[in-house]
């Protein structure tokens, strides 16, 4: 079980609080299909990926950013119980989706940097370094199921 | 993973942004590394790790320097970085998975002082440039 301080909580809540879960949603995913270009394997059916413009315009990669920031919302609201609410999507991941956890731990970090961008100053190296703890254990929970 | 020639254009250009506050970014860099990653501080037992630290800053300052160089020679990164690889896989033998947290927090800084300058282009090349540069560090490791 993870131990979440009240300063943490804090720190976690002050940023979520002014995020625009489709916004950064959207700038997350598509900079992962960009930064990682590996990783668009996943997304065949998302049509065209075949630059940056292309991925940061396609509607499927916005859509699906704004899915993927709001169940990130889910695991916040759940802090104390992260293995038990993703424990269906771990499932998911695995036996239908096939995705490499590696991908959770990178998407996890680039959500970071979108997030330094937004904020500026106000991502402060205690700010991050709680959320890399937050996006760290998402990503141990998402790949909780794997079998 | 080859440095292609729109990514050097990429990686010049955001150097030239951050121009005479790369020794700064070093410095916090390391301090986000420092917060985030606490197991690194293990490869600094004798620092002080206060918050402004003249050590932290001495050092933040050598690592950006580092990286200046890289960039200024970016065509022959393992030339113009060959006795740093040398330091670090016969006295400082740094695990190599550090230098992927160092470079994230690179970025992390970069993006936070400079959001427009880092596109998703540019934060492209950027990522695979300090790739680069720990591969050339950890190149004679073994």
């Amino acid at each position: 079980m993870v131990h979440w301080s009240a300063e943490e909580k804090q720190l976690i809540a002050s940023i979520w609080g002014k995020v625009s879960v489709e916004e950064c949603g959207a700038e997350a995913l598509a900079r992962l299909l960009i930064v990682y270009p590996w990783t668009q394997r996943f997304f065949d059916n998302f049509g065209n990926l075949s630059s940056p413009t292309a991925i940061i315009g396609n509607p499927k990669v916005r859509a699906h950013g704004k899915k993927v920031l709001t169940s990130f919302g889910d695991a916040i609201k759940n802090l104390e119980n992260l293995k038990a609410t993703y424990s269906k999507l771990s499932e998911l991941h695995c036996e239908k989706l096939h995705v490499d956890p590696e991908n959770f731990r990178l998407l996890g970090d680039i959500l970071i940097i979108v997030l330094a961008a937004h904020f500026g100053k106000d991502f402060t190296p205690a700010c991050q370094a709680t959320w890399q703890k937050l996006v760290g254990v998402v990503a141990h929970a998402l790949a909780h199921k794997y079998h | 993973m080859v440095l292609s020639a729109n990514d050097k254009t990429n990686v010049k250009a955001i150097f030239g942004k951050i121009g005479g506050h790369a020794e700064e970014y070093g410095a916090e860099t390391l301090e986000r590394m420092f917060a985030a990653y606490p197991q690194t501080k293990t490869y600094f037992p004798h620092f002080d790790m206060a918050k402004g630290s003249a050590q932290i800053k001495g050092h933040g300052k050598k690592v950006a320097a580092a990286l200046v160089e890289a960039v200024n020679h970016i065509d022959d990164i393992a030339g113009a970085l060959s006795k740093l690889s040398d330091l670090h896989a016969q006295k400082l033998r740094v695990d190599p998975v550090n230098f992927k947290l160092l470079g994230h927090c690179f970025l992390v800084v970069v993006a936070s002082h400079n959001p427009a300058a880092l596109t998703p282009e540019v934060h492209a090349s950027l990522d695979k440039f300090l790739c680069a540069v720990g591969n050339v560090l950890t190149a004679k490791y073994r």
